[in-house]
This record gives structure tokens, sequence and C-alpha cells, in this order.
């Protein structure tokens, strides 16, 4: 069905101009700006992006679980399907944990108020089609995550929808069960054997994407915003270890990585909003540490593309992106293309004693993060050398919200730890000097 | 005939010793109606006749309480027990209709919700006894001349002490529904009815179901307070217990008193085996968990009814309840992405001015009724004995900690020792205290001790298991590899109460004592003034003052009683325990 590349596209969603914000109107912090996309028909579409990059929020503004503040999300009607519907599986599989398989299945038709026999016959079917036949009387908490995750699926199928929404429907599963998952699906799509039009993936797992879909759409965050369509022409079956399939991994990391640049004082971009308005993810110094070694180590020698460094290090994009970045925002890194390349300093790093490695990060921390100068600044100048964490936690939330602030000065704090040049107390919320003389 | 000698193989491994059973037999088995089915049977028609008996009395012309008065003669107990145990029945169904309604209601509006939610936290925690004087004479006067009037008004007062925690748990599970299941529901377009059947009422069921046993053990304390009801000059005395109790006490018989106590354990153990146990079995199917594991909660009753055809008998009316729910469901309509339609705001704001409006109103005339009738000195007055009984109540909880938390953690520690002490500190807070107070009495007159002081132990006598099962709950909840850290460091003494145990068990140790503390307040009313025949013994403080009160029918002084008390209580929750709570759950969680 999907294979056959010659056919007329006949649009099944459209969705336009679309505003979505967190908070109460007016105002709010931004999440979705300016999304416009077309979904086709016979067509698997990926969303790609990073985890707060407003993907699962258009999601589930198409399947009309939220209403977008601004711009419209239409479903077109047309001659083979004159009134689209959508159905969703959810990460989290979302079943009814005191219901049975069958029951679970049949909740959407029951809603729909289908007449019990058919309602049976239809779950049995969606159910046999899934490969679930045997567990009808099963509860959710007898099965493994897989087997679970066939009944959301299931329970998605069995109300015909034209359009199957997924998001992030592997990501709970190991990488087995999600490889056998993955393609029991597109072999089903394939072949045609699902009732459904299009799909509509979530993902930020860019090889998964890469298999499974005719389109990627890759998100930027904060606000979310579509950056690049990919198509991909690869012919099914796909093979991971295919050159074409690894080249267009490969560019589709160096697309994630490289944005457009905003402001002078981050030279690369990298972090939404600059100076202490950077938002700083949680990344652990340990994590950081580990890398560094890892790209100093043997078969990359200070230099490793990005998907190659995932596949080894058994690492997500959600993962290893904000390491990179930080690394990139110490100075300890620089991203060319796919590619991370070590700073002679980061090497110098990775050779260094406990104490030499504090000392280095401490500097790279106060001369490229402006939160931990800021911070430090201050207790400087404080004849106590405290200060209360309220007063920089409300400093940030006048750039970001609540929850980011809470992610940027917890990362802060536990940087500021490891390089001791500031130390923080959780029982009277305050910062200090770690050492004051 | 392979087939068939396989099967009848394993029906004999699962009955025990293989037996070759002959074909006809084994089909006479089956259609038979099996032992499980007969003795299920017995003891539901057994149930049935007895809320017949029960009930044809609660509907008789008033003056047959005066044709059959209340007597000491134990053969009348068990007629007095199920009078009781009715009551207590139909306070429990009114309470769970009144949860179903009210909490729902609260959830899905917000409007509704901004008025009913704090009024829900301010019942839970205010003295229910106070109410009694005002709620009598409404009921009468709904039924005269009937002794089905004084019955609900016994049956309202045991709803007012079971409701309202009832209500404000299932508020809460409803507030906390797994988000990716409301949007299950939301994405196939479930009408709120199915949404209710389907995702509402199973998810908050076993918190429901907990807290309704939490209730009925709450329940017995005011059957004992509301069975004999004194409407102006004349006594209503309700055949039950409460009031056999209560008469055994004016007549100072001890054998009586031991019949009653005895007739209650029976009767608390009985519904517990036969209609709780059973329920709690059921319901943990409802628990939200993805996962198989733990122990599951057993029950023999329950296991009889699944083991029978009469399972779904019992459970068919509920489904008829569900079935006529569903056919008011509206058409479907499929979910589509409408807007929300906004709130207006000079609207909200004119509802927001409305209510404060009201609470206002309510206050200013309530204030002007009290200074009215009383004057500030009596104010000053009931805050001076409130006072009183919020040292009585501080000291006693602290005492009780001192007792129980070294006693709950050695037990907790040791789990089947735990296993054998939960069910039993479980029991004794079901038990009404208040059956002890009379020895009390005896006690503090033989030895003339003051009663300002020993009355005070009475008050915590029936709420300090709270402790003592929360702590024991907390101690075993400690994870066995800190306690293997604890012995191979050799920790002992102070530091490892200070470093292991403690931190370990305080937050549950917290909710232990905020219930007990409450429940200690309302304790008061009945504790500090107790009698024993003709002797009457009375501590200063706020519970006295409400309870005489009471007995003289002054509402003003009953009206501020209530008012001082549940200030009290109200601002001990707010400024001491939920700060601790707060701060246990932000340092001291284990997860």
């Amino acid at each position: 069905m999907a294979t056959t590349a010659s056919h007329s596209v006949l649009p099944l969603i459209e969705v336009k101009g679309l505003n979505h914000y967190y908070g109460p109107p007016p105002g709010g912090h931004l999440v979705l700006e300016d999304v416009n996309l077309t979904l086709n028909q016979n067509e698997v579409v990926g969303l790609l992006g990073r985890s707060g990059s407003g993907k699962s929020t258009l999601l589930r503004s198409i399947a009309g679980l939220i209403h977008p503040r601004e711009g419209t999300v239409e479903r077109v009607a047309s001659e083979d399907c004159p009134d689209p519907s959508v159905s969703m599986v959810f990460q989290t599989f979302a079943l009814f944990p005191w219901l049975t398989v069958q029951q679970n299945v049949e909740l959407g038709l029951e809603a729909q108020k289908v007449p019990a026999p058919e309602r049976r016959a239809r779950a049995l079917a969606a159910i046999d089609l899934i490969g679930l036949d045997g567990f009808e009387s099963a509860y959710p908490k007898e099965l493994s995550g897989g087997m679970r995750q066939r009944v959301g699926l299931a329970r998605a199928l069995v109300v015909n929808p034209s359009l199957l929404l997924m998001d992030e429907p592997f990501s709970a599963l190991d990488v087995l069960t999600a490889e056998t998952l993955r393609t029991d699906l597109l072999d089903l799509w394939s072949e045609g054997r699902m009732p459904i039009k299009s799909i509509l993936i979530v993902t930020h797992n860019i090889e998964e994407a890469v298999q499974m879909c005719d389109r990627i759409l890759v998100f930027s965050s904060n606000p979310g915003r579509v950056v690049a369509e990919i198509k991909v022409d690869i012919p099914r079956p796909r093979d991971r270890l295919d050159p074409p399939f690894r080249a267009l991994v490969d560019e589709i990391y160096a697309r994630m990585m490289a944005r457009p640049v905003p402001s002078q004082h981050a030279p690369n971009g990298v972090q939404p909003g600059t100076g202490i308005a950077m938002v700083l993810p949680h990344v652990s110094t340990n994590t950081l540490a580990g890398l560094i070694e890892e790209v100093d180590g043997t078969p990359f020698n200070g230099r490793a593309s990005m998907a190659e460094l995932a596949d080894s290090l058994q690492l997500e994009v959600d993962e290893l992106f904000p390491m990179a970045e930080t690394l990139q925002l110490l100075r300890f890194a620089e991203l060319r293309g796919a590619e991370l390349v070590l700073t002679p300093a980061a090497r110098r790093y990775a050779q260094a004693e406990v104490d030499a490695r504090k000392g280095m990060f401490g500097d790279a921390l106060l001369a490229h993060v402006p939160l931990a100068q800021h911070i430090r600044r201050v207790l400087d100048e404080r004849a106590s050398h405290r200060a209360p964490a309220r007063r920089f936690r409300d400093e940030l939330e006048d750039h970001m919200s609540e929850d980011f602030a809470e992610e940027t000065l917890s990362t802060v704090t536990n940087w500021g730890r490891y390089a001791e040049i500031f130390t923080y107390h959780e029982d009277d919320d305050q910062f200090s000097l770690d050492d004051p003389q | 005939m392979p087939t068939s000698d396989a099967l009848s193989g394993r029906i004999g491994q699962a009955m025990g010793p293989i037996r070759a059973l002959p074909a006809f037999s084994r089909m006479l088995r089956l259609t038979r109606p099996s032992r499980e089915d007969a003795l299920a049977f017995a003891i539901l028609a057994a149930l049935a006749l007895l809320v017949f008996r029960g009930a044809e009395g609660a509907v008789q012309p008033l003056s047959s309480l005066h044709l059959e008065p209340v007597t000491l003669d134990p053969w009348q107990l068990p007629y007095y027990a199920l009078r009781t145990v009715l009551r207590m029945f139909a306070a429990l169904f009114a309470s769970t209709l009144f949860t179903l309604v009210v909490a729902t209601l609260a959830a899905r509006s917000r409007a509704a919700g901004q008025i009913i939610v704090p009024a829900l936290d301010i019942l839970q925690s205010v003295p229910i006894l106070g109410f009694l004087t005002f709620t009598v004479t409404f009921f009468m006067n709904l039924f005269p001349g009937n002794v089905l009037g004084v019955e609900l008004a016994s049956v309202f007062a045991i709803f007012t002490s079971q409701a309202w925690n009832m209500a404000f748990s299932f508020y809460q599970s409803l507030r906390s529904l797994p988000g990716d299941l409301e949007e299950a529901c939301q994405g196939f377009a479930l009408s709120p009815v199915r949404r209710f059947l389907r995702l509402d009422l199973p998810y908050a069921t076993p918190a429901l179901v907990w807290n309704a046993m939490m209730s009925m053990s709450g329940g017995w304390f005011f059957v004992v307070a509301s069975e004999a009801i004194t409407v102006g000059n004349t006594t209503v005395t309700l055949p039950g217990i409460g009031s056999y109790l209560a008469m055994a006490i004016a007549h100072e018989n001890f054998h009586a008193v031991g019949w009653a106590v005895g007739m209650m354990a029976v009767v608390i153990v009985a519904y517990d085996q036969l209609f709780f146990r059973p329920i709690v079995a059921w319901a943990d199917r409802f628990r939200f968990e993805q996962t198989a594991g733990g122990e599951r909660p057993a029950s023999w009753v329950y296991d009889l009814l699944r083991r029978t055809r009469l399972l779904p008998v019992l459970f068919r009316p509920f489904g008829a309840v569900g079935t006529l729910l569903l056919a008011l469901e509206p058409r479907y309509r499929p979910a589509r992405s409408r807007k929300p339609h906004a709130p207006n705001p000079r609207f909200e704001r004119i509802r927001q001015v409305a209510i404060w409006a009201a609470v206002l109103a309510a206050v200013v005339w309530t204030g002007h009724y009290i200074l009215a009738s009383l004057g500030l000195l009596e104010i000053g007055t009931a805050l001076g004995l409130a006072m009183l009984t919020m040292i009585r109540v501080v000291v006693l909880i602290a005492l009780a900690s001192l007792i129980w938390v070294p006693l709950g953690v050695a037990i907790g520690l040791r789990p089947r020792l735990a296993e054998a002490v939960q069910p039993i500190a479980q029991f004794l807070a079901a038990f009404p205290a208040n059956v002890l107070f009379p020895f009390a009495v005896i006690a503090i007159v033989h030895w003339h001790l003051t009663p300002d002081i020993w009355l005070s132990p009475l008050m915590i006598l029936g709420t300090q298991w709270y402790i003592l099962f929360n702590v024991i709950a907390g101690a075993s909840a400690i994870p066995n590899d800190l306690r293997e850290v604890a012995g191979m460091f050799g920790l002992k003494g102070w530091q490892w109460w200070r470093q292991v145990a403690l931190p370990g068990i305080f937050p549950y140790y917290i909710t232990g004592a905020l219930t007990a503390s409450g429940g200690s307040w309302n304790a008061s009313i009945v504790a500090e003034a107790v009698s024993w025949g003709d002797r009457h013994l009375e501590a200063h403080g706020l519970g006295a003052y409400i309870a005489s009160a009471t007995t003289s029918g002054n509402y003003p002084q009953v009206a501020l009683g209530i008012g001082v008390m549940s200030l009290f209580v109200l601002g001990f929750n707010r400024l001491v325990w939920r700060p601790l709570y707060a701060f246990g759950e932000r340092r001291l969680s284990l997860s």
C-alpha cells in the first residue's frame, strides 16, 4: 500500500497556523509556534524531536484531546474517506487494569454503542490481527510490556480510524520487544491489513523514524517548530546497516544539531535562551566525564559521529543531545556536522586527575555559564557569602516556565558543587561559598 | 475415551489423591448445586431474614417503644445488636450515595468543587457529636408518632460520622486519575456516565472501601450517643446496643456492660468477615497497578461466593443500576477538537463575589447570634477551655507516641509478628472506647483522683491505635538494605533511632498522629464528662463545655463550642501537621 509510490496525493488532515501555550491565557509559555502541516493518505509520517519540543502536544491537538489556542486542525473529507477519524496509541499503553484484554479493546466500540455481538466479533478480529489470540480474558497486569502495547494497538485499530496516532509507542519497551513490534506493525501496514489510511508517529529515536516513515518532520524545541521535512525514499523493508540508511541517519543527526543562531552570546545557539535565561538540561558531571573519556579513547580519538556514539553508548537522542550540547557550551567540544570533536581542553581534562578536573570544570563553568557566574558573583559580593536560592529561582522564572527554572537551578547546583565554586543547603534553601575564607 | 480420562485425572489431581470418577456421576456433580452453593445460600438467606426482622421494628408507632422498653435481659441483646447494625449499614449506604453524588460533583464542576471541598475538609475535622441536637427535631417531625423518625435521626447521626472522609477520599481519587486513561476515555469519546462507570468508579473503589471500613469503626462511637435521644423533656430510647449500654451504665450493672461489650466484639468480627473482607478482596482487582505482585487480600466468604453461581446474582442489582444509568446516556458524538468555552470573566467575578458574600454573611450572622446571646466573656471562656483541652491532646499524643512508637517499630521490624498484630490493632481501633469509660469513673471515685488529669487518658483510648498501626506499617516499609547497613556498622541506641528508625517511620507516624489528634478532640466531648450510675465526673475543657450545653439544650453555647473546636482542630492541622507532613514527604520519603 505504502510501497506503491505512484498515486495521487490525497490530504487527510490539515494543520494550519497552530500556536499553543502552557498556562492561562493571555500569556503563558509558548510550546508550539506556527505549526503547519498536511498529512496525506497512504503515508507514515514521523514527528521527530526532543522531549519537551511540543510534538506530543501537536499529536494531542490532532487527536482532539487538546484545544490549541490559535490555529486549526481540519479533517479533510474525501471520496474514499468521507468522515476521517483518529485513534491513538499511548506511550504508557493506557490500559484499564480492571478490564480484560477483550473489554479494553471493546471500549471504543462500546462508546459508539455498537451492539454487543458485532462488538465482540470486531474485537476478536482486531485481537487476532494483532497477534493476541488466546489472551482475550487476561488482565493487563498479567501481560508483558510488548503484549500490553499490542492491546493498545488493537484497541486503537478496532474503531477503524482513518489516521492512527502513535505517541512514542515503543519507547517504554526493551530494545528487542520494540523491534519485534515495529516489524510486525510495518508488515501489517505494507500488506494493507490494517483499516487505516495513514500513521502519524511521534518519536525521539532517529533510527526508528528512518525505519518506519515515508516522511519525517524534525521539530525544534522551545518553542516547538517544524524545522525540516525529510523524505525517506529508501525501499522497504529497510535494513539498518544499509549505507543509504546510515547516511540518512547521519544527515538527520546533523540537521537536528545545527539550528538557527538567534544570539551572539551563545555562538552555536545550542541552548534556547541566552545569558541567565539559558535552560540548562539535567546532565550529571559523571556523564560528561564519561562522554569525554569515551570520545577521547581509542576508537574515536577525540572525534566521533553522533550516530556511532549513540550506538556504542546505547543512548537515545534525548539523552545524547543534551550531553553534547553541554560539552559545547563549556567549550569542551565542537559540533561539526554530525560529528562531535573534543577541544584540546577536553583532551587535557580526559587525562587529568580528580582535583585538576574539578579546577578545569570550574573555570569553564565560570567562563561560559552565565548563571554560574551570576550566582558566584552574588555570593562573593555578600559579606555573609550566602544567598537564598529563592532569589535566583525568581529571576529564572522571569525568563522560563517554573519547571525549566527548577531544572536549570538544580543542574547548575550540581555543576557548582562538583566544581566546588559554590554549594547549596537544602535545609534552608540557600547558596553559599563552599569554603568561605 | 482418552480425553475424558485425562480430564477426570486432572479433576482428581485438583482434589487430592487421584481417583477415577465415572462419567455419569461427574455429570451429576456438574448439574447438582455444589456444597458451596448450599452454604452460601444458607448464609444469604439468613442475612435476608435478619434484615427483614430488624426492619420490622423500625416502622412501628412511637408508642411501641414504651410497650417494649429496652431491658437488660442478655437474651434481647442479639436483637438489639441487629437493630444497631442495620442502622449502621443504613448510614453506610447513605454515606456511599452521598459520596458518589457529592464528590463526583465536586471533582467535575469547578464551581461546585470550590464550595464542596473546603466544606468537606472542615466537616471532616469538626466535632460531629455537637450536631445531634439540631437534627433530631427535624427528623422526628418528618414522621410524627412513628419510630421511623427517631430511627432516621439516629441513622443521620451515624451518617455524619461516616460520610465526610469517604467523600473526601473519593474526591481525591477522582483528582488523581491517571492522565493517560483520562485521555483514552476522551479519545474514544466516552460519555460522562460511561466514563464514570469505566474509569472513575473502579479507580476510586479501593480507597473508598478502605475509608468505608474506617468510617464504620468511627460510627460505633456515635451509636452509643445516638440511640438514646432526648427531645425536650422526653427521652426516646431506640432498641440497640447503644441504649442497652447506656442503661447498663445508668443501672451500674457490670454484667450487662460486659454482655454489651462482648456482643459488640462479636458483631464487629461478624461484619468484618461477612461484609468488609469479601469486599476488600473483590476491590483488589481495581487497584491501579500494571504489574502483578504483592499479597492479595484473602477472604473465605469471597472465595466461597466465587465458587458458587451466586456472585453474579448478588451483583445483578448493581449491574442493573449501571444499565439504567447508561440508558440516560446521550447519543454518541465523536471526539473533535472544540474550543473550550472560556468562562465569562464578569460572570466568574460575580460568582466569586457571591460565594464570599455568602461566607461573610454566615460568619457575621453566627457571630451576631453568639454575641447577642452569650457575650464576649463567654467566647473568652470557650477559648480558655479549648486551651485546656489542647494541652490534654498534645500531652496525650506525646505520651502515646512514647509508648507506641518503640513498640510499633519493634513489631514492624518483625514481619511475622506485624502480620499477627496488625488486625488486632485495627480491631482495637474499631472498638468504641467509650464503653470502657465507666471503669475509669469507678477508679477515679475509688481513689479520689482529680478528674482534670485522670479523665484525660480516655480521650486517646480509642484513637491511639492509629499511631500504633501506622508506625507498624512504616517500620515494615523500611528497606532491608538500610537495615543491613545499620547492622553492618553496628548502629545502636539513639543513633539508630535518629538515623534509621525515626526518619523511616516519620511520614507514617505523622499520618497516624494527625488522625489520632483529630479523633481525640472529637472524643473529648464524651471523655471530659463521664458518668456511672448517678456519679458524674467532669474535667474542665471544651469537650465538657459542649457536652453540658448539649444536655441543657443551650444552642448558642453548642454552636460556640463547635465553632471554637473546629477552629482549633483546623488550626492544628494547618499549622502543625500539614507542614510536618510536607517536610516528611520532601526530605524523608524513601523513593
